[in-house]
């Protein structure tokens, strides 16, 4: 397969970007978007030109770290995935491809496709915790939780921290990401002791970060890798 | 060559830690703010540490490579975490962890520190559980358990098929609890490349913003790293792209000595390699064994038939064939080696690689028959579509197939009883160091090493160390630390402007990782390993001469940061291959061809090496020292899995 790319290029938070255009040939199926890049990288070291710099690690869907808005899709078109998990089997009928950072003003473009975080874990520094120390804790059994509970938990606790929520909201919101957080640690009793402070401290620095709020677009649970519910928000919202 | 001294406590086994406890000496509360400590890498290890050292008062300055600590590789350990808290009553105990370590490890790990982990191990569900992690729970609310990797009791915790993640994710919050404390300052997107030695200690270490290029000088009482493993110098593996030993090699080339090298764990049940731009190889957890049956075609024409579409009397169920008592569920090595050997024999199945079909078929038919496919689901769901995602197959529908990849690293910095290297006040906890594995890592012990490392261990002996010690003022003018900045910018300066640049640093990773799959990977031989040596001496020049690096130092250059890792990546494959070379006998995950037995087990020569081989580095050479391992309770014996 051969694709026409179409690459947002950014020196730095202070410059401006633009789009420029590439071409990879001879793309296998099984090769992942990544790779893709990869051998476009490898194409730019050949002809001695600067790499496009994005962002990756696991490359299993479970760190968080990609980041690709394609073709206007945060972590692209297919559902419950992120980024590095896209294959280019699912692009044989897309021969054009516009790859472009998240956009949101408080995830600052860094250089070319990848972005500032920090914001999230700034948010999470202001509550995102059980304010428990090293050796203090309890017998592990001690304390049943229902397997609802639990599992309830866990599903919120799933949230890998890539910020595509964020990268579709019109209102460049988080909360979906600081809902979950909240509402895995309210499940848990251990948690919920601190629940309605923790909220407050955390929706607080989400404000001060200059996320926007929330207003039921939902565009968040569709492109989350990990399908985290925006009936997360609910709960946030009713334990203000 | 000396004896190294592991500073062990002596006395009976069950005693040692807490007598040891006793003897640390103590910073009292309100001295502790006065100390400085590096702690490097955010993995469990490393954010388990930063959080208790924090806690305590100390001030913590903390590093990782990853733009958040929460992304650090533990998030993908997959199957669970060991405790002997025989919540299910199946005969479980300290000692039978202590136990199934040490015999899993192939009797070369040290007594007293596997005993210290197995202890530690159920403190560390009571933290993980008052963090709020979210383990899988029974209706009735108490904590499931499941069998892992190659035990006969029910002691692993888990949350679905994330537990590194949400062990990781714990551990991140206790630690972000202490940056908003103040106590631990945090760098993410930042890398170690070299330390600091003042005096004959660990002083601090020099380090690059990956953002900017800028190299800053950081300086502290004492250096903890917690670097994770190196498995990427097989360029495929299950790690993280960004993995890297440079921060371990860096401690190496100043002096702390690096321990059983070659000790690398080949992981089974990985999604097969479908072609040459391959980046990396995606782990499917080892809890599919529980369930799965693994099969081969009989006969090499039906290697490439719809496997439902093979008779069940021609699939060939090789591991319980060969092990009837463990079946599916012998130890990691042992099912590598297997599963090559099926391969190597024309039988695997899947797309064709350098002429070789690499894979064989992991099966849930019968367990989807057996309790259903919904039940399936629960338990294996995201795998399931994990799998799917990768491979565009549904594994409901067709048996996966899983083929071998380096998962983990044994082998590391060496460390004493108190986590601390040959180097006064560096220490290595975690995958960095060598110590509690031995030769061979059982499953869902990764997971409790790096957490009793960093909760439990490390910051009772960091702080006996500081204790101990006085420290001289020192500041970014001392000559040791001008001298180290201006070795890292030398360096950077030799990798951006190569006399003849040609290759990019991928190029010269997979050359690199093609030679240590081939000679040091699931089986070694002496022949193959020296012809390994001199083709891994000829790529080191070969790099020097024509690596090419574009864009510019002083910036954000992925390409950089790549080209200065597989520099270190070279030098320690070299090792890896004169440590194989060494060890004349088969253990655990180091199988000498010369030293198997007919069956095709390892052959260990406990006369003559049951010693952690620990190597340091003397005007550019590795020379050999020697850790004698004595077993004093445990008798060892032949690791028999049939």
């Amino acid at each position: 397969m051969n694709f026409i790319l179409h690459i947002w290029r950014q020196q730095n938070a202070e410059s401006l970007g633009d789009f420029v255009t590439y071409q990879v040939d001879n793309i296998d199926g099984d090769t992942s978007f990544l790779e893709m890049l990869d051998q476009l990288n490898e194409q730019l070291i050949e002809k001695g030109e600067d790499c496009v710099v994005f962002d990756y690690d696991c490359r299993e869907g479970i760190c968080g770290t990609c980041s690709l808005v394609i073709n206007g899709h945060p972590h692209g078109e297919k559902n419950a995935t992120a980024t590095c998990q896209l294959y280019m089997r699912d692009y044989a009928n897309q021969n054009e491809l516009w790859i472009e950072p998240w956009r949101a003003s408080s995830f600052p473009v860094i250089k070319d496709l990848a972005v500032d975080r920090d914001a999230f874990d700034r948010i999470i520094q202001a509550g995102g915790f059980i304010s428990v120390s090293t050796g203090s804790a309890p017998e592990a059994n001690s304390q049943l939780v229902s397997k609802d509970n639990a599992d309830n938990a866990f599903d919120a606790a799933t949230c890998i921290g890539c910020g595509a929520c964020v990268a579709v909201c019109p209102n460049a919101s988080a909360s979906l990401f600081v809902a979950a957080k909240i509402n895995h640690f309210h499940q848990l009793p251990q948690g919920r002791v601190e629940s309605k402070n923790r909220a407050k401290r955390m929706i607080n620095q989400m404000e001060v970060e200059g996320f926007g709020s929330c207003s039921n677009h939902r565009h968040c649970e569709v492109v989350c890798p990990q399908e985290i519910s925006v009936s997360n928000i609910t709960l946030m919202n009713s334990l203000l | 060559m000396h004896n190294l001294n592991p500073n062990e406590p002596s006395g009976p086994l069950e005693n040692r830690w807490e007598k040891h406890l006793f003897g640390l000496a103590l910073i009292a509360p309100q001295n502790r703010k006065k100390y400085n400590i590096i702690v490097i890498g955010t993995g469990l290890a490393g954010a388990s540490l930063c959080a208790t050292l924090g806690e305590a008062g100390y001030n913590v300055k903390s590093f990782c490579y990853n733009d958040s600590p929460r992304r650090a590789h533990s998030i993908a350990a997959q199957g669970g975490i060991n405790a002997s808290k025989n919540y299910q009553n199946d005969g479980d105990s300290t000692w039978r962890l202590f136990y199934d370590t040490i015999k899993g490890g192939d009797f070369r790990a040290r007594e007293s520190n596997v005993y210290r982990l197995a202890q530690l191990s159920c403190n560390i569900i009571d933290q993980a559980v008052s963090q709020g992690v979210p383990f899988a729970r029974e209706y009735s609310g108490y904590l499931a358990n499941r069998s892992f990797g190659g035990t006969q009791v029910s002691r692993t915790f888990y949350a679905r098929g994330q537990t590194g993640q949400q062990l990781l994710l714990g551990a991140y919050s206790a630690m972000s609890k202490e940056i908003s404390s103040g106590r631990v300052k945090h760098q993410s997107r930042s890398e170690m490349l070299e330390l600091i030695i003042v005096k004959d200690r660990a002083r601090g270490i020099v380090v690059r913003d990956l953002v900017s290029g800028e190299i800053s000088a950081h300086i502290a009482d004492c250096v903890v790293m917690c670097t994770g493993g190196y498995s990427n110098a097989y360029y495929l593996s299950t790690n993280a792209k960004g993995c890297n030993t440079s921060a371990t090699w860096r401690a190496y080339k100043k002096g702390a000595y690096f321990a059983n090298p070659s000790f690398t764990q080949i992981h089974p049940t990985c999604v097969p390699p479908t072609g040459d731009n391959q980046s990396k190889l995606t782990l499917m957890s080892e809890s599919l064994r529980n369930d799965g049956r693994i099969w081969a075609p009989k006969n090499i024409k039906d290697c490439n038939k719809d496997p439902n579409n093979i008779n069940e009397e021609d699939r060939d169920y090789f591991l319980e064939r060969m092990y009837p008592a463990f079946a599916n569920l012998v130890p990691r090595d042992i099912a590598s080696r297997a599963l090559k050997g099926i391969c190597d024999e024309g039988r695997g199945v899947g797309s064709k690689v350098n002429n070789q079909r690499l894979g064989v078929y992991l099966d849930f038919s019968s367990v989807i028959e057996k309790i259903g496919l919904e039940k399936v689901k629960e338990k294996y769901g995201n795998l399931f579509d994990m799998y799917k995602s990768i491979t565009g197959e549904n594994p409901y529908q067709v048996p996966m197939k899983i083929y071998p990849a380096p998962h983990y690293t044994m082998g590391g910095l060496w460390v004493d009883y108190n986590l601390m290297t040959t180097i006064n006040g560096l220490f290595a906890t975690g995958e960095a160091n060598f110590s509690d594995h031995g030769a061979n890592r059982l499953g869902a012990s990764a997971l409790m090493q790096g957490l009793a490392d960093g909760y439990f261990i490390a910051p009772q002996t960091v702080a006996n160390y500081l204790a101990r010690s006085q420290f001289e003022e020192i500041d970014d003018n001392h000559p040791e630390v001008v001298a180290s900045l201006e070795s890292v910018k030398a360096r950077i300066g030799k990798l951006m402007n190569a006399p003849k640049p040609k290759h990019s640093p991928d190029y010269f990773h997979q050359k690199l990782g093609r030679i240590l799959w081939s000679a040091c990977g699931m089986s070694r031989e002496k022949q193959a390993l020296k012809a390994a040596m001199k083709d891994i001496s000829e790529l080191e020049s070969e790099f020097w001469q024509s690596i090419k690096v574009t864009g510019s130092e002083s910036d954000f250059n992925q390409t950089l940061e790549k080209a200065g890792r597989v520099a270190d990546f070279i030098e320690l494959g070299y090792l890896m291959c004169r440590d194989a070379i060494d060890r004349e006998e088969s253990c655990g995950a180091h199988a000498r061809l010369e030293f198997l037995a007919e069956s095709g087990d390892a052959k260990r020569d406990d006369e003559n090496y049951s010693h952690v081989a620990a190597w340091e580095f003397q005007d550019g050479t590795p020379v050999l020292h020697k850790e004698h391992l004595h077993f004093e309770f445990i008798k060892p014996s032949v690791r028999d899995y049939k």
